[in-house]
């Protein structure tokens, strides 16, 4: 499930549930149709709501974070918490993918 | 390992299967009250496993994934995820971390996070035979270290 709203130059995508291989494939979508219609300089993903998340996820978040860097902006992460912030940490991605509070 | 409780499930390779079995374990250890931490490795674990039969194994044909689950008297958990799938040809490269041998928008992180939260995997494949993937870890083993210390 997802939801957003706009602040400054922000995408605030606001992922619950479950994100596996199911569920990346919708939210990639919608992710990528926001992007084109905004323009955001950077997409906040808020994923404290978020139950589980498997590695479809984190190639999800990395595809995303490919896309906002051919137009010169960022991705960044909000909320990880238990298994959900255990795959985060995992896979490196707060090395290219700011991690707020 | 003696065994105290087991079961064994075939479905179909459906994407939403993927919920069905992870979710299948987690009813299946829940008698033996494991810790969140123990719940969300395996559940975790048994995702990444399912999802690669379906999405590799089978790509877009359909098959059956079996996924077996032992219980053993000492808390020890099996795993076993098979598909009658394409196989892997080089099973070392598969494993290694953030490899995908799929072009599309893979993090190749799926072995990774199965050797990561489980105590062992063993991977048993070969091309257009299918692929094992077995996996063990024990439940209370941070309980027993703590009270060792
Ligand atoms: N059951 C399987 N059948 C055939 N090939 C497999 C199977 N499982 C894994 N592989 C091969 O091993 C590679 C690595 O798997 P792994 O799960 O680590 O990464 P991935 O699936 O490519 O990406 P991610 O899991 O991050 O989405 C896969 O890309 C695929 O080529
Ligand atoms: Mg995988």
């Amino acid at each position: 499930m997802l939801a957003y709203r706009l602040r400054g130059g922000d995408l605030i995508v606001t992922l619950s549930g479950e994100l596996d291989q199911l569920s990346a494939d919708g939210a990639r979508r919608e992710v990528d149709a926001l992007i084109a219609e905004y323009r955001p300089r950077r997409l906040v993903l808020e994923v404290g709501h978020l139950e589980f998340m498997d590695s479809s996820g984190i190639g999800m978040v990395i595809g995303r974070y490919k896309v906002m860097r051919r137009s010169g902006g960022s991705v960044a992460v909000r909320g990880a918490r238990g298994a959900v912030e255990k795959v985060f940490a995992l896979s490196g991605l707060y090395e290219i993918v700011e991690r707020l509070a | 390992m003696q065994i105290k409780n087991e079961i064994c499930v075939d479905f179909l390779s459906r994407m939403e299967n993927v919920a069905f079995a992870r979710l299948t374990v987690a009813a299946f250890l829940l008698a033996e009250d494991p810790t969140l931490e123990e719940l969300g490795d395996i559940k975790t674990a048994v995702s990444e496993a399912v999802t690669n039969a379906i999405v590799h194994g089978y790509r877009a044909a359909t098959g059956t994934v079996r996924m077996r689950a032992r219980l053993g008297a000492e808390g020890d958990v099996e795993i076993e995820i098979v598909d009658n799938g394409c196989g892997i040809a080089d099973i070392a490269q598969a494993r290694k971390p953030f490899f995908s041998g799929d072009g599309g928008e893979r993090a190749g992180m799926g072995f990774l996070v199965m050797e990561s939260f489980m105590d062992s995997v063993e991977v048993e494949s070969a091309p257009g035979e299918g692929t094992m993937v077995r996996m063990r870890k024990r439940l209370g083993a941070a309980q027993t270290a703590a009270a060792r210390a």
